[in-house]
């Protein structure tokens, strides 16, 4: 039937009864950049109607040579690598337009040209480092917290809940603006912002079903893994964000940024700690909780900084949203339900100062990372 | 740098090389009165040009191509032309020149619907390096689009008998002026994108094509162009000759120069002039010759001479 429709639409041309005839659309979105001795080298990707051609490449205003690999026309989702043997000057501001066979132009600006990081050993180990230092070690000083925690009463231990709470709600936020602000880059193709609305969702359903399998909430060291997964999402594109900056130049990551980072991941432990208070935790899952929730920033770093693509950076965020959405559920679940079987209310001014510190405390450190 | 890879001419129909030099005199015959008469042709078509390599740009041109023809008559000489309108919206011919107002070429006076016609008669006066273009409205449009061309009046050397011998080199078809080595270049530019801002400069439209293909020129024998600017959106265009000095007629419409020896020349929209200069002195080889606006350079309008 499907077929049969189709043919008969291909066949007759109904849109010709219409009386127009638009031109082409055409759509270029620029995936990546490489900035090396041998000059400039984008992967582009094509989005029109037809298929298009890049026609000439105009650097800084300027025709100059380009070598596109595979040559010849992009069909509708193809991608290519464009490349200039263009004198680019380090830590100046360059303008790419492609001028496609129509005449239309697709800028691109290269912020602050710097040279792209060659995968190196040193190089490797140095974003490594960094990832740990804005991942690991952050979740593993708040997890140190751990005896403390274990040793506050109840009200103590209903404002942890709740501070973690507050936590998780403002990293929904910055999760989910990431990831926003990511798929509007990616090439309109892959509708970035819908991919991490639906990726959030699709994340947020597996996990509740997952977390529920057994019908009943989890807590506990169950519900501390949750936890740890979202924010290792959370982490992963963090890592992301600051790896492809120190890719393309545009963030001038120096030690203080870095040093911000952990301060503001700090809380991040603490929030997988929360759950945990009441039951003895060996040091297996305490490493292994850290290594979920911190080292995927270092993923994210190498990501980021090797191989960045908006699209996979959209979908992760996405995934993260969900993540983070499933544990901000069952944390205030079993905010509850311990409230209730203490006999206390689960709104009260101790959940509600929490929450509160909870964001503050992130956004306050946040300063430290905004730039 | 330099804009990649070559353009169809064929495709195009015309061809920039041949455009230097291809005067249309017109079929010439003779009035009552014993007045020369040139008769012309042009007709406004709607077509897609390519002005740089692959790129295509829906042009409004006359008799096909852009600039249009390159109009070439002697000053006294009657001019009739008949303008056939086979492009999709109204169009004129507006020539620089001395006329009355119904020949202006102006809405209102001379312009032409989709499928109508107009016949525009007037004396070729004064001498000098002129243009024609459309004015109909919107203006700006009209003019970017591609209408516009040369209209080079020759000096009656009998009208100066004090300056015979360069009204003489001046007069095509006279044994001085056979000497010479004449090229029109008109300065255009195109806004592909339609964002009011040239994506492509050139003379004679196609970006680069005399770099592809230099403008052979003798050394023994004196150089002259016919430069004019119609480029849109840009306040000016110029003309820089390496190595080199030349001497200028502002508008062409003097036989002794109105600049001497200089080697850059500075025109507005409309704006035009006679280039005379020579390379005897100068050993063979490329000589570069591009607007001094270097935007221009490497969007287009950069060209060379090869001197033999």
């Amino acid at each position: 039937m499907l077929g049969a429709a189709l043919l008969w639409f291909q066949m007759m041309q109904p849109l010709e009864w219409l009386g127009v005839s638009p031109p082409p659309l055409e759509e270029l979105t620029v995936e990546r950049t490489i900035i090396d001795d041998d000059g400039l080298a984008l992967k582009v990707r094509a989005g029109g109607s037809e298929p298009m051609r890049i026609a000439q490449v105009q650097v800084d205003g300027a025709y100059w040579r380009f070598l596109q690999e595979p040559a010849g026309e992009l069909a509708r989702g193809q991608a290519a690598w464009l490349r200039i043997a263009y004198p680019w000057v380090e830590d100046e501001l360059h303008e790419v337009t492609f001028v496609t066979g129509t005449g239309v132009t697709f800028g691109h600006t290269i912020e602050v040209a710097e040279a792209t990081p060659q995968p190196s050993i040193a190089q490797l180990s140095g974003y490594g480092v960094i990832g740990l230092f804005v991942g690991v070690l952050p979740v593993a000083l708040g997890m140190c917290l751990l005896p403390a925690l274990q040793h506050a009463g109840t009200r103590g231990f209903q404002f942890t809940l709740s501070l973690t709470l507050g936590l998780l709600a403002f990293l929904l936020v910055d999760t989910l603006e990431a990831g926003l602000a990511l798929g509007a880059e990616a090439a309109s193709l892959f509708q970035g912002p819908a991919l991490v609305w639906l990726a959030a969702l699709a994340g947020f359903l597996a996990l509740m079903a997952v977390g529920r399998r057994h019908h009943r909430p989890p807590e506990g060291r169950a519900l501390a893994w949750y936890i740890a997964l979202g924010i290792g999402l959370h982490n992963l594109g963090e890592g992301l964000a600051i790896g492809g900056a120190f890719a393309t130049g545009a963030g001038a990551l120096g030690t203080f940024l870095v040093i911000g980072f952990t301060l503001h991941n700090l809380t991040e432990g603490v929030a997988i700690a929360a759950p945990l208070t009441r039951q003895s935790v060996p040091a297996w899952a305490w490493g292994g909780l850290v290594v979920l929730a911190g080292l995927p920033a270092v993923l994210g770093m190498w990501l980021g900084a090797y191989a960045f693509a908006p699209h996979w950076s959209a979908l992760f965020l996405g995934l993260g949203v969900g993540a983070i959405l499933q544990v901000c559920v069952e944390v205030t679940d079993y905010l509850r339900r311990t409230a209730v079987m203490e006999g206390m209310s689960p709104v009260s001014g101790t959940s509600a100062s929490g929450v509160v510190a909870g964001i503050a405390i992130m956004y306050t450190t946040a300063f430290l990372v905004q730039v | 740098m330099i804009t990649q890879g070559e353009v169809d001419h064929v495709r195009n129909g015309f061809d920039p090389s041949v455009m230097l030099t291809d005067w249309d005199t017109g079929k010439v015959g003779r009035l009552a009165s014993g007045q020369r008469l040139r008769e012309y042709t042009i007709t406004a078509i709607d077509k897609e040009i390519e002005i740089a390599p692959g790129i295509r740009f829906p042009a409004w041109t006359y008799n096909g191509r852009v600039p249009g023809p390159s109009l070439r008559a002697t000053e006294g000489d009657r001019i009739r032309i008949r303008f056939v309108n086979a492009g999709s919206h109204a169009h004129t011919l507006h020539f620089h020149g001395i006329h009355s107002a119904q020949m202006d070429g102006v809405p209102g006076a001379g312009e032409a619907a989709p499928g109508e016609a107009f016949t525009y008669e007037f004396d070729a006066e004064p001498f000098g390096c002129h243009l024609y273009h459309c004015h109909s409205l919107p203006l700006k449009r009209h003019i970017h689009k591609g209408l516009y061309g040369a209209f080079i009046v020759d000096p009656n050397p009998q009208r100066h008998p004090e300056h015979e011998p360069a009204a003489r080199s001046r007069l095509l078809g006279s044994e001085e002026n056979a000497r010479w080595q004449e090229f029109v270049m008109v300065m255009n530019g195109f806004d592909t994108n339609f964002d009011e801002e040239n994506e492509i400069y050139a003379v004679n439209t196609v970006a680069h094509a005399y770099v592809n293909r230099p403008i052979r020129l003798e050394r023994s024998r004196p150089a002259r162009i016919y430069l004019i600017n119609v480029t849109e959106f840009d306040p000016v265009n110029s003309l820089h000759l390496h190595a080199n000095f030349f001497d200028y007629y502002d508008h062409g419409t003097t036989l002794t120069p109105t600049l001497r020896t200089v080697d850059a020349v500075m025109q507005c929209q409309a704006q035009r002039g006679i280039l005379e200069f020579s390379f005897a002195d100068h050993e063979p080889g490329r000589y570069m010759f591009h607007a001094h606006q270097s935007e221009f350079v490497e969007l287009g309008w950069m060209s060379l001479f090869e001197v033999v």
